[in-house]
């Protein structure tokens, strides 16, 4: 089949990939940038599990074409942490129990950043309708409410890491 | 609490790290040099024979390494002994849309599935079977020829007497339930790799609840000695029952890896996954219950038809499940029980969380609710009024060692306000109570032998950490967590110390698998063996140099402590430095097998129900329903469960709230509908799981019982808590408008025609016209 080569900026790092022009962004992430945190759980956009932030936007990888999206800058769970440092998210993901068995806290995750990133203050009603498109089936939600709103309650006292967790 | 310091804790799991980064590895994420992709052909017809398959088209095709058929591989399998009916590959007939004919190995997904549309096979159509009751009345043509109409097992139990128990009823009622299936929907999709190596050894790497059985099918179906078979499961994403017996993915990507020479990936589509299913069946049940007047049980039977789907699978003991637990956590003493386990042209049905007791305890739930309001009792009261009085065997020969189930029915009456609500809300609000049980492990094995349901090592390393090697399942529930922190507990070190190296069967020992909520019953008391065992081993060297006897020492704080007023004490990373340079290695074992007591009864189908301990829950659901549309809007739920001992009390919320959360589903939304044999919902866009959006809060009370066998009294936390959801949601709608739904789930379309059919009753009973 042909390729092309596409640019993918992922993480702050720039790749050059050759792919076919028909393969999605969770495939050439998972495939060709060996970045395998991002889950495909559907394959029809019904789940969430595949989701990458875009420019900041929760989007969701398995529905999207890689060559697409050569301009925009993409964020995947393991652009989450600074280095060895946890982002708040991930650290109340932790503790509050919010990852059973962890194939949707990816996603549900980055969501949850994007959200966190434009208001840093959401009631739980606004963090229900903003992850309402990554589906859990083992938790039940109430420990993903817990664990979503350590972060809020850590991003409120730390105001350094909250300054350097909305890029 | 205070008397242990590690267990109780909010601890977080011990990979939650992996899991919050995305380094974490599930099966889908390997990959190995020169590993293929793998595709699977499907029958598209529910029961056909197949003449012939004719794949030359398909392995000329660039790309193709590979391409296999049933006949490449005939051997019989099956999770059950006494079910050994399927074959990965259809070998002369396909039994259900989506019964898999042949496959294929090759160097691209696309590549894969172009192969799959070459291959050409020859099918003659049967007659197919899908309702449960028809099905039993087939004279020809059965699913499988050594199946008589299509019954796969059927059993008769009775005990006591129910026809004298319904002569002393004050009240008797007879209904009928129906439940259709509902199937896991874990997040991750089934995957398997397999790898043949130079030597001729297969490696399987899987997302299984039971890598020590895929070993024995693997082995049985490939004729390769078990040492010559290796299964690793990686972080599974959710498995609930899915994934809890072999799947046929698994096997045919060892057929495939076999004959391509190369590792084989397949991860299935999410609608291979839905018609994979072996999650909860279809079940017929008529139940008929007697109560006196003060609430007392005096007999219960029921007949129970599951739709079995195809194969056997686990059916055989779904449907003892749902005898055996139908009546076990309250003081019955006449039972009866028929059930039968038909065959149906759909895919088989299995272990689904809550396995066999969630479609009865529907059933029961309802109707002694229905009994309660009969004979004018409060529902919370003729549960306590029926209660158990353990220790105690019940009728049919369970043993109940702890019961906290009083204390979950009185702490979920105190804090839902039960009494200023029940029969008090207006019109269109409601509260129903209901409770559940379940097994913390089964006491019989699948397979039955005198091997130890559970073994552990932990082996002492020089820089003063600990090595756990457990074949017990990690599958999010916690179990890794779990026995992390029992170790760490019993050999007083801080949690950091205690490493852990799992589910791998050419490293770690014989363990059963993550199913029927055994593994912190069983592999947690063999750590607990394992860890005093490791002890004495370090304490005998310690003691030897020091002069002392080894019952003088303990552990303390990370420390091995001489229990007198000399002072001495010695780090436990020198014990163990000290134990290791005396004996070269410090391993030491432990193991768990049922006690005899705990095994059951001794009649057919005895095997099934009994456990060294029950769960308990309580749980009180509060209801809105619109009148006008008919849609439930489940408030609030009230759960307490009994868990013996919360280990990880944020663990066992998680479980908890996840059961109350999956079952709430069956009740409100999920349904696998089927037009003939083909699934109409298999993609979660159709198959209705709740989002945030329709997920209520679920006020959780953990009540612990401490079981007198458990690990530190601990038993499951994971399933009990699913069943009770269904009929506390009933039973509110009932409170809030009077009706009674018998059939899950409890959709717009019930509620109305519920409605309706209430509205002419009451306008019949007033003398007025039908309209």
């Amino acid at each position: 089949m042909n390729k092309e080569s596409i640019q993918l900026h992922v993480n702050g790092v720039r790749h050059e990939i050759e792919i076919p022009p028909s393969k999605t962004l969770l495939e050439a992430l998972r495939e060709d940038l060996r970045l395998t945190g991002t889950k495909c759980g559907c394959d029809d956009s019904s789940c969430g599990c595949c989701t990458v932030l875009v420019d900041g936007v929760p989007m969701l990888s398995c529905v999207m074409l890689a060559a697409s999206y050569p301009d925009a800058s993409i964020t995947t769970i393991e652009g989450v942490a600074q280095g060895e440092q946890l982002d708040p998210l991930q650290e109340g993901f932790c503790v509050e129990g919010g990852a059973q068995c962890g194939f949707c806290t990816p996603g549900i995750i980055l969501t949850a950043k994007a959200l966190l990133d434009r208001n840093p203050k959401p009631t739980r009603e606004e963090i229900a309708q903003a992850i309402s498109g990554n589906l859990c089936r083992c938790t039940g939600y109430t420990q993903i409410y817990a664990s979503i709103e350590y972060a809020i309650k850590k991003l409120r006292t730390t105001p350094v890491a909250a300054a350097s967790g909305g890029r | 609490m205070a008397q242990f310091s590690v267990v109780g804790q909010r601890l977080p799991m011990v990979d939650a790290r992996e899991k919050v980064t995305g380094a974490g590895v599930y099966t889908d994420d390997l990959v190995l040099p020169g590993m293929l992709v793998g595709r699977i052909l499907h029958s598209p017809h529910p029961h056909a024979r197949i003449h012939s398959i004719d794949a030359t088209k398909a392995a000329a095709l660039p790309g193709i390494v590979a391409v296999i058929t049933g006949k490449d591989f005939p051997n019989r399998y099956g999770i059950l002994p006494i079910g050994h009916d399927e074959t990965a590959l259809a070998v002369e007939k396909a039994r259900y849309v989506g019964d898999n004919v042949a496959a294929v190995a090759a160097v691209s997904d696309q590549a894969a599935v172009q192969a799959l549309d070459l291959i050409e096979v020859d099918y003659e159509l049967l007659p197919a079977f899908f309702d449960p009751n028809e099905t039993m009345k087939a004279e020809s043509n059965w699913i499988h020829d050594d199946k008589p109409h299509n019954i796969e097992k059927e059993y008769h139990h009775h005990f006591g007497n129910v026809e004298e128990g319904f002569a002393q009823a004050d009240a008797i009622r007879e209904d009928h339930f129906f439940c259709p299936g509902v199937t896991h929907v874990a997040m991750e999709p089934h995957s398997t790799l397999a790898h043949v190596e130079d030597n001729g050894r297969l490696i399987v790497w899987s997302s299984t609840q039971v890598p020590y059985y895929l070993q024995r099918t693997l082995s049985n179906v490939l004729g390769l000695p078990m040492d010559r078979v290796r299964v690793i499961k990686p972080l599974v994403g959710g498995g609930f029952g899915g994934k809890s017996e072999v799947i046929p993915l698994e096997v045919i990507a060892a057929c495939l890896a076999r004959a391509a020479g190369r590792p084989v990936k397949i991860t299935y589509t999410r609608d291979e996954v839905f018609y994979a299913h072996r999650g909860r069946p279809v079940q017929v049940i008529d139940l008929k219950m007697g109560v006196r007047r003060d609430g007392k049980i005096t007999a219960v039977e029921a007949r129970i038809v599951q739709d079995g789907g195809a194969y056997c699978g686990y059916g055989p003991v779904t449907l003892l499940y749902s005898g055996a637990l139908l009546g076990a956590m309250y003081d019955i003493r006449n039972m009866k029980f028929d059930g039968y386990r038909v065959l149906t042209n759909r895919p088989a049905c299995g272990a689904m969380r809550g396995h066999g007791t969630v479609n009865t305890r529907f059933a029961f739930e309802s109707q002694l609710d229905m009994l309660a309001h009969a004979v004018g009792i409060d529902p919370v009261e003729i549960r306590e009024v029926n209660l158990l009085k353990p220790p105690c065997i019940t009728v049919n020969q369970l043993r109940v060692t702890s019961y906290g189930y009083p204390e979950c029915l009185r702490q979920v009456k105190a804090k839902s306000g039960w009494k200023e609500k029940k029969g008090k809300l207006p019109f269109g609000k409601g509260v129903g109570v209901a409770g559940s049980h379940y097994v913390s492990g089964a006491a019989n094995a699948i397979v039955r032998s005198g091997t130890p349901h559970t073994t552990i090592d932990i082996k002492a390393n020089p820089d003063g950490t600990v090595t756990i090697f457990t074949g017990a399942s990690e599958i999010g529930q916690g179990s890794d967590t779990m026995q992390v922190q029992l170790v760490a507990e019993e050999l007083c070190l801080h949690p950091r110390r205690v490493k852990l190296v799992a589910a791998d069967t050419d490293r770690t020992p014989v363990d059963l698998g993550s199913y029927s909520s055994r593994v912190t019953f069983m592999a947690g008391n063999a750590c607990l063996q394992a860890a005093r065992n490791l002890k004495s081993t370090i304490f005998s060297v310690v003691a030897r140099r020091w002069n002392v006897s080894p019952d003088q020492l303990e552990m303390r704080d990370e420390r091995v402590v001489l229990c007198d007023d000399s002072g001495w004490s010695m780090s436990f990373e020198e014990a163990a430095k000290c134990a290791i340079d005396h004996l070269g290695e410090v391993v030491a074992t432990g193991s768990y097998s049922p006690p005899q007591e705990a095994q059951g009864g001794k009649f057919r189908g005895a095997g099934v129900g009994p456990s060294p301990a029950y769960s308990y829950s309580a749980q009180v659901a509060e209801v809105t329903v619109d009148t006008e549309t008919g849609q439930v809007t489940v408030d609030r739920i009230t759960v307490a469960h009994d868990c013996g001992r919360a280990l990880n009390l944020m663990a066992v919320e998680g479980q908890v709230q996840g059961s109350v959360w999956m079952g709430l589903g069956q009740a409100v939304q999920e349904e696998m509908i089927w037009s003939q044999g083909l699934l109409m919902n298999p993609s979660m866009l159709e198959y209705k799981s709740a989002s945030t959006l329709e997920s209520p809060e679920i006020d959780t009370i953990i009540v612990e019982s401490v079981d007198p066998e458990g690990p530190l009294g601990a038993k499951e936390a994971g399933e009990g808590s699913l069943a009770a959801i269904i009929p506390a949601v009933a039973n509110a709608i009932y409170d809030a408008v009077g009706v009674r739904l018998t059939s899950t789930p409890f959709t717009p379309e019930k509620i109305l025609k519920a409605l309706r059919e209430q509205q002419k009753k009451v306008a019949q009973r007033n003398g007025g016209s039908e309209r």
